[in-house]
């Protein structure tokens, strides 16, 4: 496992450091020694074969795991700049949710209207007057570039959306309580090309406003949004490099037989 | 491989078509049409059955006293033919009932799906449902010798028979009913959802009260509708607890009776066929049938409107 930012175009932070992580579903070792940065205002990808651990690897930003029982973790997840282990045992999941928001897989908004859906961690948070939520809503549903097609119709009930439009509401929920970091779990997987598309160039745009780790089983798209890339086989992190390197020059073997398309 | 090459040869050119296979076919569709007509049949027979001989009643008692008279004594002699009695006593008593089914089955049904461990839902929920096949008669006879007993003691001047006795114990009765459909329609909120809730930062409980139970919406409704027809088609509780005696009254504290209650009664007696005092019960039965069915619409009503869409 390499951690090498040779190409890096220029000085970032880390918004949080992996440090030897282990994760396990009862006995199940499912992610093995683990340890990998997250560039702030970056947007790394996690890539792999199904079954290699990157959504669990990606739940264990937000804690997750915490909502089943029998699951464990071992070692450290630093948020910067608290330095705190997010993953300690004082730390209360549910302030880790706070401010690391989630998109998953398949859009899931909730049986209320658009507005309610923007404004549900806001509501969550005890945030009730009326201007401050308009205020909010309308940033995150501009930042998710849905204002201009929902202004009107706020108040519809979200499911009458299309299926990239509610993705770009789960986006905006995400958005709205102003996360530090997004996590997506292959945000693109139930959708059609056209849809994808208008996901991956918000996704770019979010960068400059949030750092992004982003699940994906397509190797295009990686390499696409990503600025860095971190491939996993089986539990193991096996190589994490900036986008290009890893792309273009893979230095470990497994990972440019993944990319090259001779496995996985 | 052989079989395949087998099945080949004998069904090579036999594209046509089959009588005996369809004879066949034909056979068992009459069979399964015939076991649902039969319900339908039933239904209508019954329908049929109450109107015919409400009509007869409806010839000797205008609608109108029917339905205004504040007294209902077709037994006496000093006769009354007014449903107003009844169907107050059957207002309150069902009222109680839910005063208690409701928020309490709701409250189980949201422990039991959001919050209870496996262990702890596998052994409440046997028990809940041995509390629904506990027969009527006994929650009648718990509810005259137990719990009118224990009211007597705070509400000393409570009567031996109230609506308020018999009330609480149907919805006690009621409970599981409520608990088991509320709990199941929330159970069949998909887990993404609820994540999604707890991405943000929400707890168990506003993911409970904000996300699954609007989510779930449609199959509580039905739970409650069908709480609220179990609560006025009751019958056993509140003939036994609540008294026999029809009483124009919105107080919980007095005895009463319920269309059901009334229907027993007379069912009972010995009372000739054909005479007006028989006639009641079919007017009572129709009236009954009636509230339920407003019951049962507006429960298809709300589930038509509020449809599961996750």
């Amino acid at each position: 496992m390499q951690i090498n930012q040779e190409k890096v175009a220029e000085p970032t932070q880390y918004k949080s450091e992996v440090r030897n992580l282990n994760f396990y579903y009862g006995e199940f070792n499912a992610l093995k020694n683990i340890d990998m940065v997250l560039h702030e205002k970056k947007i790394t990808a996690l890539i792999g074969p199904s079954g290699c651990g990157k959504s669990t690897f990606l739940r264990c930003f937000n804690r997750m795991h915490d909502l089943y029982p029998g699951n464990r973790y071992e070692g450290e997840i630093i948020l910067h700049p608290d330095d705190v282990n997010i993953l300690a045992s004082n730390v209360d999941p549910i302030e880790v949710r706070m401010r690391i928001s989630m998109v998953f897989q398949k859009p899931n908004p909730f049986p209320k209207s658009i507005y309610e859906n923007v404004a549900y961690g806001l509501r969550v948070r005890g945030i009730r007057q009326r201007a401050i939520l308009d205020e909010r809503v309308e940033v995150a549903l501009r930042n998710s570039a849905l204002w201009d097609e929902v202004k009107d119709r706020q108040h519809d009930l979200a499911f009458n959306l299309s299926g990239g439009q509610q993705q770009r509401l789960c986006i905006a929920r995400a958005l709205a309580t102003d996360p530090e970091i997004l996590l997506f779990d292959e945000p693109t997987s139930a959708l059609d090309p056209i849809a994808t598309a208008s996901i991956e160039e918000l996704i770019t745009d979010l960068k400059s406003k949030v750092t992004i780790l982003i699940v994906t089983h397509n190797m295009q798209q990686a390499a696409r949004v990503s600025d860095y890339t971190a491939y996993m086989y089986l539990g193991e992190l096996i190589e994490f490099n900036v986008t290009d390197t890893i792309f273009i020059k893979p230095k470990n073997k497994q990972t440019e037989d993944y990319i090259t398309g001779r496995f996985g | 491989m052989a079989e395949e090459s087998h099945n080949k040869i004998a069904h090579a050119g036999k594209l046509g078509y089959s009588f005996r296979r369809n004879l066949h076919e034909r056979f068992i569709e009459a069979l399964l049409f015939l076991s649902a007509a039969l319900s339908v049949a039933i239904m209508l027979a019954i329908i049929v059955m109450l109107v015919k001989e409400s009509i007869v009643f409806f010839q000797h008692v205008s609608i109108w006293e029917f339905l205004t008279d504040t007294q209902w004594t077709p037994l006496f002699d000093d006769a009354h033919y007014g449903i107003l009695p009844l169907i107050a006593g059957t207002i309150v008593s069902s009222f109680i009932a839910l005063l208690v089914a409701l928020p309490l089955g709701t409250i189980i049904a949201i422990y039991l799906s959001e919050f209870a461990p496996f262990t702890v839902r596998e052994i409440a929920k046997p028990f809940l449902e041995l509390l629904g096949g506990i027969p009527t008669v006994v929650y009648g006879y718990f509810a005259l010798l137990f719990v009118t007993p224990l009211l007597q003691m705070i509400f000393p001047e409570l009567p031996g028979f109230s609506l308020l006795s018999a009330g609480l114990v149907m919805g006690i009765m009621i409970i599981p009913y409520v608990s088991s459909m509320t709990e199941d329609a929330m159970r069949a909120v998909p887990m993404n959802l609820r994540e999604g809730s707890y991405a943000m930062g929400a707890t168990r409980f506003q993911t409970a009260i904000r996300v699954v139970m609007p989510a779930a919406f449609s199959g509580i409704a039905a739970a409650y509708i069908l709480g609220i027809s179990r609560a006025v088609g009751e019958t056993m509780v509140v003939a036994i607890a609540a008294g026999m005696q029809p009483n124009l009254t919105w107080n919980p504290m007095e005895p009463a009776a319920t269309i059901t209650a009334y229907i027993v009664q007379v069912s009972l007696g010995d009372l000739p066929h054909g005479s007006i005092g028989y006639q009641t019960i079919f007017a009572a039965g129709l009236t009954l049938l009636i509230l339920t069915l407003v019951f049962n619409i507006i429960g298809h009503v709300l589930r038509k409107r509020y449809r599961e869409i996750y």
